[in-house]
């Protein structure tokens, strides 16, 4: 092996050391896919397809099969998310109460639509969820882990303005 | 060799010797609802007031707690999510509404030190002005029957303690102890139970079926993936009474004869799955799950996994795909979970209401059991109330309450679109979220029961009441639905996958104002054919809110379709465009910016709009100062 193939190989192996870490935790049961995608995502905050691959052949599964698991939820993503991630519920008592209005604003601030979610300086991401359910405050947002109940739209466009003047990342 | 039991009277006693020794308890709501309000500020508040007061404050009660003035602690939901944050005051049962951290120095003062009531913040009833001080005075709390819900929002959840001092953990020592499966079952069939995730399936027909296989491993699997939108009784359950949630399972894997049960909890909750979490390692702590349960020879080992944000896992064969780390696809059935379910295992797969209700059964008997609800639907139900209605949150009533007791008398009232109560805005309400349909005006003196809602095209569902006014749109409502199992749908079977997808577009071209004769005629013959063809209940039951809302609400959709009118006013391709003559200004801004030259007007004096050449682009509205603008 060449020094520069075995460095590429020690920083391939660092750059997985958390991934193996989690499948080892697992016992490397092919059972406990779902969990182990969850707990990797924790880390990355997305699934890259490298670690796709390498989780597949850790597990003994075909990397398709873990492609397959990893785009059939909803809540694993498969490009980088914002450093906020916004979600606003669209659940039936939020829709019938106007969540549209907030998305609406929301998206015109951010400049980010259905097509393109996350905005350029990654910083936000904003999705549409089908219910957080905390219907009771409808209409409902939340930011990161955060929930914001009985949102209007300008209470809405106040929050995210407010973590945009903490975080001056151009 | 068989562990030393859990002694649960004596945990039980020590608590309650403990807890008797402090004369005052403040309760503040920590549900999802109450903490978004800022519920664990006041939390903070309180604890902050009450020791620079020189009260002993005690957060826990330990086995070796010598008393203190007191007992502050955080319960689940206390149900009344529109006035939270909630805190409660025992003994006396005083009940604040959105109470702040600032009001933390009154409460102390006037409650804890003067006991008197703080009375700016007891609950007024907005339509008559009365104050109400105590919990069971007010009328949101006075017409419900909390049993299932009984301890949450009254016990901490994370005290198992607490759980067991108010006989928790009974019931399964019973079952495990004094029980036979057979006898498990029959005292399940015999109280009538039946499924509350949305099927109404007989529970105790369900674990009898599985209680005869033969196998040498069986699994409980608690289905907590709630995902109607519109619906959160389990997750006020599990975040309120988690342990009663584990109980129910740990007597469901008696009757069954298993040893080993998944909690499969939706990942937008995660309090759920944290409290969830907690509750199965304190009740392996203690000696409750684990090998020898209660002394006995059966072991009991529970597992906690949380979803991925799939609608249709909470069907139950896909629930068992995803535990199994597959995508979480529905296979056809038979054979049913019953015979080969999870790894091709005998498997009981229940709600967490309907395993919230059965420790109750347990210890008060099939008989006293059935003395709440109607003959074939016994006992109650929890919804989840919300949309335009006075009091949102989550309740508990008999089956056979009617709906009009349900949305005027604990709902309080349907409110315009302002808040304000409008005693003639009801127009409908939606009953089991995405696979029920809508009940009108006709049904509100119908007693609620499974079989009652059945004959009139919806469902009872999981329990999700939305209440809507006359401003909603009822195609806008069809199509919300539609949109949403159309994307949830996992795209396994063609009808599911391609039928949603065509119906969701026939719904558009109503919307859009392009719907023809033949739209509606389609749309019905599409949705039997979805109906009868689809694998599983995701696909089967996605046209019901469109059979429904076009059983009662047919002229509306004929108003779209050949009067190219929206009678409610929301559908923005049908508002015809008009500018307000009072509130526009005529400073001309609107004219300058339309790109069809629809509008005309003199500087100083209220434009015009032509409806006609409009192209409904909305510039003209961004344009406006004033709001003149509607219908772009």
């Amino acid at each position: 092996m060449g020094n520069a193939q075995k460095t590429e190989f020690t920083e391939g192996l660092r750059k997985f050391e958390k991934v193996c870490q989690i499948i080892d935790k697992y016992n490397r049961d092919p059972s406990k896919l779902i969990p182990i995608l969850q707990e990797v995502q924790h880390e990355y905050r997305y699934l890259p397809e490298q670690v796709q691959s390498y989780i597949a052949t850790s597990l003994g599964l075909s990397p398709a099969r873990v492609f397959g698991v990893a785009s059939f939820y909803a809540n694993f993503a498969l490009e980088p998310k914002g450093r906020y991630v916004v979600h606003i519920c669209d659940g039936t008592a939020c829709h019938v109460k106007g969540s549209n209005g907030i998305k609406e604003a929301i998206c015109e601030l951010l400049k980010v639509s259905d097509s393109k979610k996350t905005t350029n300086d990654m910083l936000f991401t904003l999705e549409t969820v089908s219910c957080l359910g905390a219907c009771g405050l409808a209409p409902v947002m939340t930011i990161n882990e955060e929930v914001h109940g009985q949102v209007t739209p300008a209470k809405a466009v106040e929050l995210i303005k407010a973590i945009m003047e903490r975080e001056p990342c151009k | 060799m068989i562990e030393q039991a859990v002694n649960l009277e004596a945990v039980g006693r020590r608590y309650k010797e403990a807890r008797a020794a402090i004369a005052r308890r403040v309760i503040v709501c920590a549900g999802t609802g109450c903490v978004a309000n800022g519920s664990l500020k006041v939390f903070a508040a309180l604890k902050n007031e009450i020791e620079g007061r020189d009260l002993e404050v005690v957060v826990e009660l330990g086995h070796d707690c010598d008393g203190g003035d007191v007992l502050l602690s955080k319960s689940g939901c206390q149900g009344f999510c529109q006035a939270g944050p909630l805190v409660t005051i025992e003994p006396e049962g005083y009940l604040y509404v959105h109470v702040k951290p600032e009001d933390a120095k009154d409460i102390v003062e006037q409650t804890l030190i003067g006991n008197r009531p703080v009375n700016r913040l007891v609950y007024k009833d907005p339509a008559t002005g009365n104050s109400f001080e105590k919990t069971h005075d007010v009328p949101f709390y006075k017409r419900q029957r909390r049993e299932v819900l009984g301890d949450c929002g009254n016990i901490d959840p994370e005290d198992i303690r607490e759980y067991i001092a108010r006989d928790g953990y009974e019931a399964a020592r019973r079952a495990y102890t004094q029980m036979k499966p057979q006898q498990i079952c029959e005292e399940i069939s015999a109280s009538g139970l039946r499924g509350r995730g949305g099927g109404g399936f007989p529970t105790g027909k369900k674990w009898t079926l599985t209680l005869a296989e033969k196998s040498d491993k069986k699994y409980v699997i608690c289905n907590g993936d709630e995902g109607d939108p519109g619906a959160f009784m389990d997750r006020s359950l599990m975040e309120g009474n988690p342990h009663g949630v584990i109980e129910g399972i740990m007597i469901a894997a008696r009757a069954i004869e298993a040893d080993e049960a998944y909690i499969y909890v939706r990942a937008e909750y995660p309090l759920a799955v944290q409290r969830i979490r907690k509750a199965v390692a304190d009740a392996e702590e203690a000696g409750i799950l684990g090998q020898g349960v209660f002394g006995s020879r059966h072991n009991m080992l529970c597992h906690v996994m949380e979803g991925a944000g799939a609608f249709v896992c909470g069907e139950e064969t896909a629930l068992m795909a995803s535990i199994e780390g597959l995508r979480g696809m529905p296979r056809p059935k038979p054979p049913f979970p019953a015979q080969s379910g999870l790894w091709g295992k005998p498997t009981v797969i229940n709600n967490v209401e309907t395993l919230g209700s059965v420790p109750m059964i347990i210890l008060q008997g099939s008989h006293n059991y059935r003395a709440l609800g109607t003959p074939n639907s016994p006992g109650t139900k929890t919804f989840a109330l919300t949309g335009h209605v006075v009091n949102t949150g989550l309740i508990e009533v008999p089956f056979g309450t009617t709906l009009r007791e349900i949305i005027f008398d604990i709902g309080g009232g349907v409110i315009d679109k302002a808040g304000q109560i409008d005693s003639d805005g009801f127009k409908a309400v939606q009953i089991g979220g995405p696979s029920g349909g809508c009940l009108v005006e006709e049904h509100l003196d119908l007693p609620i029961d499974f079989d009652s809602v059945k004959k009139t095209g919806a469902i009872v569902g999981s329990g999700g009441l939305v209440v809507m006014n006359c401003d909603t749109c009822m195609v806008q409502v069809a199509h919300f639905f539609m949109r949403f199992t159309q994307n949830e749908s996992c795209g396994k079977c063609v009808p599911c996958r391609e039928g949603t997808k065509q119906m969701l577009a026939l719904l558009d071209e109503v919307i859009q104002g392009r719907g023809t004769v033949r739209t509606l005629e389609l749309l019905g013959q599409l949705a039997v054919a979805v109906q009868i063809g689809s694998l599983c209940g995701l696909g089967k039951t996605a046209p019901n809110p469109v059979l429904s809302t076009l059983r009662y609400f047919r002229s509306e959709y004929e108003a779209h379709i050949f009067q190219k009118r929206c009678p409610a006013g929301q559908c923005k391709a049908l508002a015809i465009p008009e500018i307000i003559a009072e509130r526009c200004k005529g400073c001309g801004a609107c004219l300058r910016k339309c790109p069809v030259g629809a509008i005309t007007g003199e500087k100083k004096a209220p434009h015009r709009i032509d409806a006609k050449a409009c192209i409904k682009c909305g510039t003209c509205a961004q344009a406006c100062k004033f709001n003149a603008i509607v219908g772009v």
